[in-house]
């Protein structure tokens, strides 16, 4: 069970930490000021999730390595998250519509932890999902406006639904680890979580008169450590300091 | 996306029960929603505050500077409007 719970742990914290960099990417560069404040807010909140996941998940692991370690010094394949937090930033509308799918992941899922068997996951879940909320709020309002929009805001964002909606399906895993967890009472039924996630991107993208891709097709991977080609980019920056000054901190 | 597009507000903030909104700064929105929400992330991060209002800075009306000498100007030789010719009673400790 423990092994289980440390390789569900990195999940959770990897997509955050993952997420975190790449909206961090966006620091300086956002559309509006206002804007660039509330994406670093949001950065930040994810990297302190993954903070608060990754530290839990080295304690379970009690092989003595702490949040640092595991967010700077492992190799590629050892990370956990999903396909879709990983792809490049691309315009505005890619940004918004990877963070809304994510959200509103992260909102039903969040939600149900709150009452895991597992404490310290329960109540790291119940912290992070007051920042969740806000951050849907962010994102969905986001894609009703862009949707909704002009002519090139609605072109752009469809575009993004279109090739992100692929890398979605890999949120969810129903594998091994899952279902040992659920039937532990440690994660709550992951196809309840799924169908609510479902429910609400269905009622934003209709509202954004935005419409599904017709091809379903599911890429699958980032639970196993089988990445796209821009992880490895991500982690040469996120990991640059780590690995030319070994320990350093500051 | 141009900024000035988008109308400019004004961002009023509580910073704790009991008292009142103060005027903290301006910035821009497309809407009053989106207005609240960016005064939520520029203004209250560092828990600023616990209520927000935002108003249409089109809609707040000024006084004139140039109106300064008659408007403001007289109250400077009306001391008497101010309470401080009166004793404080001895055992009177919150004034």
């Amino acid at each position: 069970m423990k092994e289980h719970l440390f390789e569900y742990l990195l999940r959770l914290g990897d997509d955050s930490l993952i997420l975190g960099h790449r909206v961090s990417e966006w620091c300086g560069h956002g559309p509006i000021l206002e804007e660039d404040i509330a994406m670093t807010n949001i950065s930040l909140d994810l990297i302190g999730q993954a903070t608060s996941f990754l530290k839990y998940a080295g304690e379970i692991e009690g092989k003595g390595r702490d949040e640092d370690n595991l967010a700077f010094l492992r190799i590629e394949k050892e990370y956990k998250n999903s396909l879709l937090v990983e792809q490049n930033n691309g315009d505005f509308g890619v940004t918004m519509m990877r963070q809304f799918l994510f959200d509103a992941y992260r909102l039903p899922l969040f939600d149900a932890l709150q009452h895991s068997k597992d404490e310290q996951l329960a109540a790291i879940a119940e912290k992070s999902l007051k920042e969740t909320k806000y951050h849907y709020r962010h994102s969905a309002e986001w894609i009703i406006r862009l949707g909704d929009g002009t002519e090139e805001s609605h072109e752009r964002v469809q575009k993004a639904l279109n090739s992100l909606w692929r890398f979605a399906a890999d949120l969810f895993q129903a594998d091994e680890v899952e279902k040992a967890l659920e039937e532990a009472g440690i994660l709550p039924n992951m196809a309840d979580v799924k169908s609510e996630w479902l429910k609400n991107v269905q009622a934003v993208v209709s509202e954004a008169t935005l419409s599904f891709p017709d091809n379903n097709w599911e890429q699958h991977g980032g639970r196993n450590g089988k990445h796209t080609e821009y992880l490895g980019y991500l982690l040469a920056e996120l990991q640059y300091m780590q690995r030319t000054y070994p320990d350093m901190e500051w | 996306m141009k900024n000035s597009d988008w109308p400019l507000w004004e961002v009023f903030v509580r910073s704790k029960q009991g008292l009142n909104h103060k005027h903290v700064g301006s910035l821009r929105a497309a809407d009053a929603e989106m207005a609240i929400e960016n005064a939520r992330d520029v203004y209250t991060r560092r828990s600023e505050g616990i209520s927000i209002w935002v108003i249409e800075s089109k809609n707040v009306h000024a006084s004139d500077p140039s109106d300064m000498d008659s408007l403001f100007e007289p109250a400077n030789t009306k001391v008497y409007r101010h309470p401080t010719f009166y004793d404080v009673p001895d055992g009177i400790t919150h004034m």
